[in-house]
């Protein structure tokens, strides 16, 4: 139900931009108005979450270490898993943001008859987490072909690389491939593993969707479907020098496309997809573990809360304290006469 | 409540529908309600002692614990005030804008699900809920439908959820059910940390007058006698003495600790259960003979007597209130510096609240080992120092007469407790401390120690016998392990640097496994150090046969 809701969804979406492709003024709506827009409220719709995010405090210096502190000198830290200098928490964040440290730790839990439980490893999301990122990755960094004139060198160079073994004409991506497998493998694990499927939400159906066919209708028109790249690239060198020209040689594959990719910056900053900026200020994996070398300040601490004070619990105990031949602030009244006496 | 024996309950964690041996829930988890009944929650806070905490520990923050009430978790009238959605939807609000880490968990997860076999809770019950990313889906969902625009256009599309009572009911019964071990946030992709969601959890339920005894009694006794089981100056003295005088007797050497010293160098704070209560008290009668050992110039304090602070299982109001005893003692007395005994979450606030709340320490000193002149670097501004540290210290530069041999009848397994492994990052010292005193050793298997380490499963205030059931449930990752060690290398004792876990674990061991028992790092130290003057021992501290003196 919550797989089809979401499905259903993004196909409503394809369903509208295939109407929407076919009116009048439905492609420069489509190909002109809605790319700025939804590039606005995806630039904007991100700064503000950042800024929504900045703007409460970290009160406590809480970093989740994973490693041996910083500690006694010749105790070995773990500066990586458990940095104590701000240099350790860039080589943390590194290490978490370009290869999903965290993630490589997974494990996979079981219980046996006995009780016996087990603790098998688990690299399989870690791998195919890694490779839809990147795969995304290049894939957006090879579209900077469409929005540059002369195209960035680069771009052939990765280019090259992306389709080094020269399979087939025009040549094949590897990234491409890639891409549509790891995505193939999110959502089949989502729907066949019971627990993640128990707690997948029409939220996490949807985007995979969503980018699913993104990169279907994508590989359709490099491969399969062709459209006019020459007037789309028109098109797209148009919008990034805000002159945009609209030609009425594209493939209505093409307004899917792009329709699909609009819808994703549109929704990207209201969703969960903002983890992209969420991870680099997770106070858990951004802060040094030094609390007890550097004092961390928190900017609402209440001065007004202070403890039950000695005077209060020498007050209630003193006849007991002294009694006892413990050391007292204030004598007892009767001693303070002895002593007089 | 009596609970099921071992076997039976082993049958059931390993065959009885649940998430974790296959069987697919047949509701979605927002159908499945949360039903009380006797053994599966923590008795409420009782009504005088919420008064206690309203009208003496905070006259002056007018609903922090709402207003004391009877009420009863089994019944669906918990008499909550009439506006208490609308008093825990303003207490979200303002902590959203209080606590960034909250806003950046409740955005940020993509439910991929690796924290999900993580929870000790989950491994023992099978509960779907006790899922970290279901128990933060639990304050998410209400987050959501409130505080986003998806969440208020899309609604229920969205994942959203309006505050309702059986909202506020799975909230008392699952924050109460995660202790705070973070274990899941080692492995969350964006550190998403379930213990800040429970944390705050609690806070929200504290509001409208959600909470348990088991927390809310030690806290006031705390607040009112300086220590969670609520001993009186005198009697905490005598409890010293008392283990002074076994002390004498195994050894022949009389200690005669101070307490409440002006000039002392150095503050002397544990948790409160290691002067009272098995087998924390071995664990004290360790640190009085490493004291004396080494001539250490140190007091004990009546008034900052207990070490732990159930105030990190309530509010940050009460962590800080609590603690703030410490320095204010330190200051007082004129001490240099602070050592702390073996407690896990007393070291959480230690280390990373602390010296936030309640310093800075500007009136004492680095802290310096007066007998190898260390300087505890990494403790400059909060200085307080852990016992284990100060102790590998003392070993390393050889100021410690030791024989291991003493501790030959015990086969040793090291349990990290959580807060030192995940919140400190106190991995190696406690090991090297115990590698010198003992000659048979053996580590756990490597998922289960060091910062993956599997919580006692009763720490953050659960450790009450109401819920025995449960406990030995979320407890059975951790006797697996110690299972594993015992089969393989004939481990007998478990030994750790937690007041929680020594009384927790001993409960877990007894049930789980029989043949084991569990100590203190320091109860190691104090058998196997050789005492001026001291006589030939016989038996260890706990009047045990030493080996080769059996009878």
């Amino acid at each position: 139900m919550r797989v089809l809701k979401a499905l259903i969804a993004v196909l409503a979406l394809v369903v509208i931009a295939l109407v929407a492709a076919q009116v009048p003024g439905g492609q420069s709506l489509l190909g002109i108005v809605l790319p700025y827009v939804a590039f606005a409220i995806f630039l904007g719709g991100f700064v503000q979450r950042i800024v929504h995010w900045a703007k409460s405090p970290v009160p406590f210096r809480i970093p989740t270490t994973c490693g041996q502190a910083n500690s006694l000198p010749w105790i070995q830290q773990n500066t990586l898993d458990c940095p104590s200098t701000k240099a350790g928490v860039v080589g943390r964040m590194v290490l978490e943001v370009l290869l999903f440290r965290s993630l490589f730790r997974n494990t996979q839990a079981e219980v046996q008859q006995g009780p016996r439980l087990i603790y098998g490893s688990s690299k399989w999301l870690w791998l195919f987490a890694l490779l839809f990122h990147y795969t995304f990755l290049v894939i957006v960094l090879r579209h900077l072909r469409l929005f540059t004139d002369p195209i960035v060198p680069f771009v052939h160079n990765l280019e090259f690389f992306d389709g080094l073994f020269q399979v087939g004409a025009p040549v094949l991506y590897q990234s491409d491939l890639i891409f549509m497998g790891a995505i193939t493998f999110l959502f089949l694990r989502r729907v066949l593993l019971n627990n993640i499927r128990y707690i997948s939400l029409p939220a996490d159906y949807f985007p995979l969707f969503l980018i699913f066919g993104i990169g279907l209708t994508g590989i359709l028109m490099r491969y399969f479907l062709r459209v006019d790249v020459v007037a789309i690239k028109q098109l797209t060198l148009g919008l990034v020098t805000f002159a945009p020209v609209m030609s009425d040689q594209i493939g209505t594959l093409f307004f899917v496309h792009l329709f699909l990719v609009c819808s994703l910056m549109v929704y990207f900053p209201f969703s969960k997809l903002m983890h992209m900026g969420g991870v680099f200020m997770s106070p858990t994996r951004n802060m040094a573990n030094n609390s007890r070398m550097v004092r961390h300040i928190n900017p609402w601490n209440d001065p007004t809360i202070k403890p039950h004070s000695y005077a209060g619990y020498e007050d209630e105990f003193r006849e007991f304290m002294v009694d006892a031949g413990l050391p007292v602030e204030k004598e007892m009244p009767a001693a303070q006469e002895k002593s007089a006496e | 409540m009596a609970i099921p024996k071992a076997d039976t309950l082993g049958k059931s964690v390993a065959a009885a529908p649940s998430m974790m041996t296959g069987a697919i829930p047949k509701q979605d988890w927002w159908d499945v309600e949360a039903v009380f009944k006797e053994g599966n929650y923590c008795y409420p806070g009782k009504k005088e002692i919420l008064e206690y905490h309203t009208t003496k520990t905070f006259p002056n923050h007018p609903g922090l614990f709402g207003v004391p009430r009877e009420w009863d978790p089994e019944s669906d009238d918990w008499n909550l005030p009439e506006n208490w959605q609308e008093i825990i939807m303003k207490g979200l609000k303002e902590r959203l804008d209080k606590f960034r880490s909250l806003k950046i968990f409740m955005d940020c997860c993509v439910r991929c699900g690796a924290c999900a076999d993580k929870c000790h809770f989950f491994l023992g019950t099978g509960d779907p809920k006790n899922m970290p990313v279901l128990r933060a889906e639990l304050l998410r969902s209400v987050y959501r439908n409130d505080f986003t625009l998806g969440g208020r256009i899309l609604k229920t599309m969205a994942g959203g959820r309006p505050m309702t009572f059986k909202v506020l009911k799975e909230w008392f019964m699952y924050f109460y059910q995660c202790t705070e071990c973070r274990r899941c946030s080692v492995f969350c992709p964006y550190g998403i940390d379930t213990a800040e969601v429970t944390m705050i959890g609690r806070e929200l339920l504290h509001l409208v007058g959600v909470n348990i005894n088991w927390i809310m009694e030690p806290a006031a006794n705390s607040n009112r006698t300086g220590n969670h089981m609520g001993l009186q100056p005198h009697t905490f003295k005598e409890n010293v003495e008392y283990l002074c005088d076994d002390i004498e007797e195994i050894t022949g050497v009389r200690i005669t600790p101070t307490f409440n010293r002006k000039g002392a160098e150095i503050l002397f704070i544990t948790p409160s259960a290691d002067v009272f209560a098995e087998p924390g008290i071995y664990t004290a009668m360790g640190y009085l003979l490493l004291f004396e050992h080494i001539g250490l110039d140190y007091t004990w304090s009546t008034y900052a007597s207990e070490g732990g602070n159930f105030g990190l299982f309530t509010n940050n109001e009460m962590m800080k209130k609590l603690n703030g005893k410490m320095y204010a003692e330190a200051k007082r007395l004129g001490v240099k510096w602070i050592l702390g005994g073996e407690c896990g979450h007393m070291w959480r606030v230690l280390h990373q609240y602390m010296d936030t709340m309640n310093g800075p320490a500007d009136f004492l000193e680095v802290p310096k080992s007066p007998i190898t002149g260390t300087v505890f670097e990494n403790a400059a501004s909060t200085k307080m120092v852990h016992i284990s540290e100060f102790t590998a210290d003392l070993i390393k530069n050889g100021k410690l007469k030791l024989d291991p041999k003493r501790n030959d009848h015990r086969i040793v397994t090291y349990h990290d407790s959580c807060n030192p492994a995940r919140a400190m990052g106190m991995l190696e010292e406690p090991r090297y401390v115990l590698k010198n005193v003992v000659n048979n050793f053996h580590e756990m298997p490597a998922n289960t120690i060091r910062e993956q380490t599997f919580c006692c499963g009763s720490g953050t205030g659960l450790n009450t016998d109401e819920i025995m059931e449960l406990r030995m449930r979320s407890g059975l990752p951790r006797a697996n392990a110690v299972r594993h060690v015992a089969d393989r290398h004939q481990v007998n004792m478990l030994s750790c640097v937690c007041a929680i876990d020594r009384a927790t674990l001993t409960s877990l061991m007894n049930y789980w496994n029989p043949d084991v028992s569990v100590c203190g790092v320091s109860e190691l130290v104090g058998n196997a150090l050789v005492m001026e003057g001291e006589k030939e021992r016989e038996t260890g501290l706990r009047f045990e046969p030493l080996a080769g003196m059996e009878g």
